[in-house]
């Protein structure tokens, strides 16, 4: 009842619950933080908008976003993945939504910024688009949280150039 | 040395009803085991609750050897979850973001499309072939929460299987020799 093998036993079970304690209780200290970030995208320009051969449309835009993500860190974050979504319908489809760029924040200091950008997506002549800032916190242990704001009112060009 | 003669001691000195019991409570050990795994794939509706990142396609965020628990919810899914799905006619399930969704109003089929957060491209060149787009049917669940490095022992016991047996050898040893 004394030999090695069993304090061995007891010693490492304790450590592993103690461990999943602390990993639940980090990540429910993640519920005390109340974010307010602020997203602002403009679009630049329409760089070209051609029919492809197979049917769709393909499109390439300039986007310039401006973001304050710096109060979605906490402690318990290893980094935060953000995409830029544009969601629209077409006559087929009721919901599409594409992304059109991602980028990884690993840091706090990186979280405020701005960001010049060229994407392509695939879509519609005339359509009007939302364009959508989507967050994913990806904590260093625990829960994972997601998060988007929406800015509406884009609009693709009418005719193709 | 002593130890060793001392486990052959132990085991020439057992009785059967004593193996018995040890062989029972060994059982309802396996069986506990069972039914919490079983329990967690009802609680979050998904085939496979627990599943441990085996590539590197998703860092810096999942690294190999995390543990990713999975929740499957009848929400339709939307670009920036983090879905694990099987391919047709590959065991290994696969965990990356969807990018791409798109969904007709009169059939209700939806087509989605993903990719690894590290890798270049997007995921068609893992989908079976022909197929350019997921159905929601293939996806196993939506990753909503994780620990870090916790999957290693699974994955050292896969691919190096000699270590599985020498593991559950010497558990067995240590069940079968104990005095209780």
């Amino acid at each position: 009842m004394h030999s090695f093998g069993y304090r061995a036993n007891a010693l490492l079970t304790y450590a592993l619950t103690i461990l999943a304690l602390m990993c639940t209780i980090a990540s429910f200290s993640d519920n005390f933080n109340f974010p307010s970030p602020s997203v602002e995208i403009q679009v630049l320009n329409f760089n070209w908008f051609q029919k492809q051969p197979h049917g769709n449309d393909e499109v390439s835009l300039t986007m310039n976003i401006t973001a304050d993500l710096q109060s979605l860190f906490t402690w318990n974050t290893k980094q935060l993945f953000i995409f830029v979504a544009a969601e629209y319908e077409t006559p087929q489809n009721s919901l599409n939504q594409v992304s059109l760029w991602d980028a990884i924040i690993p840091a706090k200091e990186h979280a405020k910024f701005w960001f010049q950008t060229a994407n392509k997506g695939s879509n519609l002549r005339g359509k009007e688009f939302n364009l959508t800032l989507h967050w994913h916190v990806m904590p260093k242990t625990g829960k994972m949280l997601a998060d988007k704001l929406v800015m509406s009112g884009f609009r693709l060009p009418e005719e193709y150039r | 040395m002593g130890w060793i003669a001392e486990n052959v001691e132990s085991i020439k000195s057992m009785k059967i009803r004593d193996t018995l019991s040890q062989l029972i409570t060994l059982g309802m050990i396996v069986s506990t085991a069972l039914i919490i795994w079983k329990a967690l794939m009802c609680l979050t509706g998904s085939e496979s609750p627990v599943v441990v990142v085996l590539s590197g396609s998703m860092e810096p965020g999942f690294k190999r050897g995390d543990i990713l628990f999975l929740h499957m919810s009848e929400a339709p899914f939307r670009a920036g979850e983090i879905v694990v799905y099987n391919v047709e006619g590959k065991q290994i399930p696969i965990v990356h973001r969807v990018i791409e969704v798109h969904e007709q109003e009169n059939s209700g089929k939806v087509y989605i499309l993903t990719k690894g957060d590290a890798n270049p491209a997007d995921d068609r060149s893992l989908y079976a072939y022909g197929q350019n787009w997921l159905k929601p049917q293939q996806i196993m669940g939506r990753a909503v929460g994780f620990v870090p490095y916790a999957g290693w022992v699974t994955i050292i016991m896969t691919e190096k299987p000699i270590i599985k047996y020498i593991l559950v050898g010497a558990l067995g040893l240590l069940v079968i020799t104990s005095k209780d």
